[in-house]
C-alpha cells in the first residue's frame, strides 16, 4: 500500500484498496480484479491530465518522485562520485561524477533531495551552498578539460539562504558558474526532473538544450513565497502558480525550455522505470544531436539562445 | 522668603520669527541629525553627521559619475510587455512609472569619464523595487554588447531586490542572458566594474552585480542573496549585527572595496585607467 498520497490521488488510493482486499480474499476474482484494475488505470490518466499548477508543484515535490541518484543507477552506468569545491567542505546537496551513456563519459551533475528525514538533513532538503555551487563548477570545467558533456539533472527548492551561505558567498558562486555555463567548451544539457528553484537551479542550468519533465516545475519564486510577498498569504498559492506560468508546458510557450519529457500516468513516482526510459531516450537524442555540432558553433548557439529569451515593447 | 528672585523674562514669540522654510531642512533617516538641506545635497545625500548614505535616483548617479554633458541616453522606448498576463502587472507597472519617472527599473547610457569612453547602467530602486524582468537584461545586454563591439568599459550601478516575479522565469533567464554577454567581455578582455548600492539582492546580485572585473560597494549597502527578513524566517533568529552589509562583504573578500559615495567618480576613473591595458580596437565614441 502506497504510504504517502496527495490529496487529489485520494479517489485512486479508495481503488487501490479495494484491489487489495479482493486480493486478500482468495479465490476466484480475476474478471472483478481485472475491471478494477482498468478501472484504477482509466482513473489515474484522467487525473493526471487534468492537474492544476499547483498540483503540478506537489506531484514535482513528491517524496516518492525519482531523484538524482536513482537516474544515476538507472539512466546512466559506471557511476564514480566526486566529491568537493577544494575550497571549504563536499556539499551533499548537489551530487556529481563521471558516468556513462549511449557509450561516452559525461559528467553528471545534480541537485539531491533526501528519502527520509535524516538523509534530508545531511542533503539540506537539496538545497545547495556556495560550496555545492562552486564543486559543479570545478567539475564542470573537468568536463571541459576532458571533452566530456555535462548533464545537470536539477530538483531544488532553491539556493539555501543561511548565515553560512551569505557568509561564503551565494550570490557569487551562482554568478560565477552562469558565466562559466556561458562559454563552456562542451556541449550541456539540462533536465529539470523536479522543481526548478530559481537561482539554485539556474546556477547549473545554462545549457544547450533544456528539457524538463511532464510535471516537473521550474520558477523564479515558490508559489508560496509568490503569494507571501504580492497577497501578504503563503495561502493563496494556487493563485500564485497559476499566475507564475511554471508548468512544462508555459515554459516551452515561454521558449524557456526546449521539450517535455512524458511522464508515466500517475507521474514518475508511479513507474520509475517508465520515467528513467524517458529521460534517457531524450538525454542520448540531444546529446548525439550536439556532438555533431563544431564547439564554437555551439557557443555562439547557446549564446543566441539566451539573448534571445524575454519579452518586451519598443516603441 | 527666598534670597534671590528668578527673573523671569516674558516669553517672547520674536525669537522663533526667523523667516526659515520648513522644506529648507533635512534630517537624516539614521542618525536623526537635522542640517540644512543645501548640506545634504552638497554632499550627495550622505548625511554630513553619520555618514549615511541615502537612496538616490539613477539621474542622480548619472550625474555623480560622468564628466558634464557627456551622457547619451541609449534604448529609452523599452517596457514591459506582461508576457504572463500576471494578475494586475500593468497597474504596478503604471504606479511604478509615475513614482519613478521611468518606464522600467535601469537606465543605460554612454557617457565620458574623465575623458574616458564609458558605457553605464544605472538601475533605479524606486521602479518596482530595481526587480529585473525582460527590460532590464535586455537593456543590459545591449549595452553591454556596446562595450564588446566597441571595445568601451562596461560600468552598472546596481539597486534591486532581485527577479521580477511577475514576468515569472523569463526573469529568471534575463540572469543567464547578461551572462553570456558580459561572459563575452571576460574573454575579450574588456572592463566591467560593478558598483553595489542599498539594496542589491536576489538575481541581480547573482548575476551581473557580482561578475565585475572589479566590484565596488556603497557604504552600509546591504548585499546578499537572499534578503535578511528571508534568511531571518530560515534560520529562525536574528542576523549578527552588521550583516550583509558592505563592510562585511568586503571583510569576507566578497566586493573588492567599500567607496563612499563622493569619491566614486574617482575612484572608478582609476580602475578604468589601470585596466584599460592596450586594447586592440581604439575605442571610438
Amino acid at each position: 500500500m502506497p504510504t504517502y498520497s496527495l490529496d487529489f490521488e485520494r479517489p485512486l488510493l479508495e481503488i487501490e484498496r479495494q484491489i487489495e482486499e479482493l486480493k486478500k480474499l482468495g479465490g476466484d476474482h480475476g474478471d472483478e480484479l481485472a475491471a478494477l484494475e482498468r478501472q484504477l488505470a482509466a482513473l489515474r490518466a484522467d487525473v493526471y491530465k487534468t492537474l492544476t499548477p499547483m498540483q503540478r508543484v506537489q506531484v514535482a515535490r513528491h517524496p516518492k518522485r525519482p531523484y538524482t541518484l536513482d537516474y544515476l543507477r538507472t539512466v546512466f552506468t559506471d557511476f564514480v562520485e566526486l566529491h568537493g569545491d577544494r575550497l571549504f567542505r563536499d556539499d551533499p546537496a548537489l551530487v556529481a561524477g563521471w558516468a556513462r551513456l549511449d557509450g561516452q563519459t559525461v559528467m553528471v551533475i545534480g541537485h539531491q533531495k533526501g528519502r527520509d528525514t535524516k538523509e534530508n538533513l545531511r542533503r539540506n532538503f537539496a538545497m545547495a551552498h556556495p560550496e555545492g555551487y562552486r564543486k559543479a563548477l570545478r567539475l564542470m570545467q573537468l568536463a571541459e578539460k576532458f571533452h566530456a558533456p555535462v548533464i545537470t539533472l536539477v530538483d531544488t527548492p532553491g539556493a539555501y539562504p543561511g548565515l553560512g551561505a551569505e557568509e561564503r558567498g551565494q550570490a557569487e558562486a551562482i554568478a560565477r558558474n552562469l558565466l562559466a555555463m556561458a562559454s563552456l567548451r562542451t556541449p550541456i544539457i539540462t533536465a529539470v526532473i523536479g522543481e526548478g528553484g530559481s537561482g539554485g537551479a539556474l546556477a547549473i542550468g545554462v545549457a544547450d538544450r533544456v528539457v524538463m519533465f511532464e510535471n516537473s516545475v521550474y520558477s523564479v519564486i515558490s508559489p508560496e513565497g509568490c503569494a507571501a510577498i504580492l497577497w501578504k498569504d503563503a495561502g493563496q498559492k494556487e493563485r500564485a502558480a497559476e499566475a507564475l506560468k511554471l508548468t512544462a508546458t508555459d515554459l516551452l510557450d515561454l521558449g524557456v525550455i526546449d521539450e517535455i519529457i512524458s511522464e508515466p500516468p500517475g507521474g514518475a513516482h508511479s513507474d520509475p522505470d517508465a520515467a528513467a526510459q524517458a529521460l534517457g531516450e531524450s538525454l542520448r537524442r540531444h546529446l548525439r544531436q550536439l556532438a555533431r555540432v563544431r564547439i564554437e558553433k555551439l557557443l555562439k548557439r547557446r549564446e543566441e539562445k539566451y539573448l534571445s529569451m524575454g519579452a518586451f515593447i519598443e516603441k | 522668603m527666598a534670597w534671590f528672585k528668578k527673573e523671569r523674562k516674558p516669553r517672547s514669540s520674536e525669537r522663533v520669527k526667523l523667516e526659515i522654510p520648513a522644506d529648507a531642512w533635512e534630517k537624516c533617516d539614521e542618525c536623526g541629525h537635522i542640517d540644512i538641506k543645501e548640506r545634504f545635497v552638497q554632499a550627495l545625500s550622505v548625511c554630513p553627521k553619520c555618514g549615511h548614505h541615502r537612496r538616490i535616483s539613477a539621474q542622480e548617479y548619472i550625474d555623480v559619475l560622468v564628466d558634464e554633458g557627456s551622457w547619451h541616453e541609449l534604448d529609452v522606448k523599452l517596457r514591459s510587455a506582461d508576457p504572463l498576463a500576471f494578475e494586475s502587472y500593468k497597474d504596478r507597472v503604471q504606479v511604478a512609472y509615475k513614482k519613478a519617472g521611468e518606464l522600467d527599473a535601469v537606465r543605460t547610457g554612454y557617457a565620458r569619464l574623465h575623458g574616458q569612453p564609458v558605457n553605464l547602467a544605472v538601475m533605479d530602486f524606486a521602479f518596482m523595487g530595481g526587480s529585473m524582468g525582460s527590460v532590464v537584461g535586455e537593456k543590459v545586454a545591449r549595452l553591454a554588447q556596446r562595450s564588446a563591439e566597441k571595445g568601451i568599459p562596461l560600468m552598472i550601478v546596481s539597486a534591486s531586490g532581485g527577479a521580477r516575479m511577475q514576468e515569472g522565469a523569463l526573469s529568471l533567464m534575463q540572469m543567464a542572458k547578461t551572462s553570456v554577454v558580459i561572459a563575452e567581455l571576460a574573454r575579450k578582455g574588456i572592463p566591467f566594474i560593478s558598483i553595489l548600492t542599498n539594496p542589491t539582492t536576489g538575481g541581480v546580485s547573482a548575476s551581473y552585480a557580482m561578475q565585475g572585473d572589479v566590484i565596488i560597494a556603497e557604504p552600509g549597502a546591504v548585499v546578499g542573496f537572499a534578503g535578511p527578513r528571508v534568511i531571518k524566517q530560515t534560520i529562525g533568529q536574528d542576523l549578527p549585527e552588521g550583516f550583509q552589509t558592505a563592510e562585511f562583504l568586503v571583510e569576507h573578500g566578497m566586493v573588492d572595496m567599500v567607496v563612499p559615495r563622493g569619491e566614486l567618480r574617482d575612484t572608478t576613473a582609476q580602475l578604468l585607467r589601470h585596466m584599460a591595458g592596450r586594447r586592440p580596437v581604439e575605442a571610438a565614441d
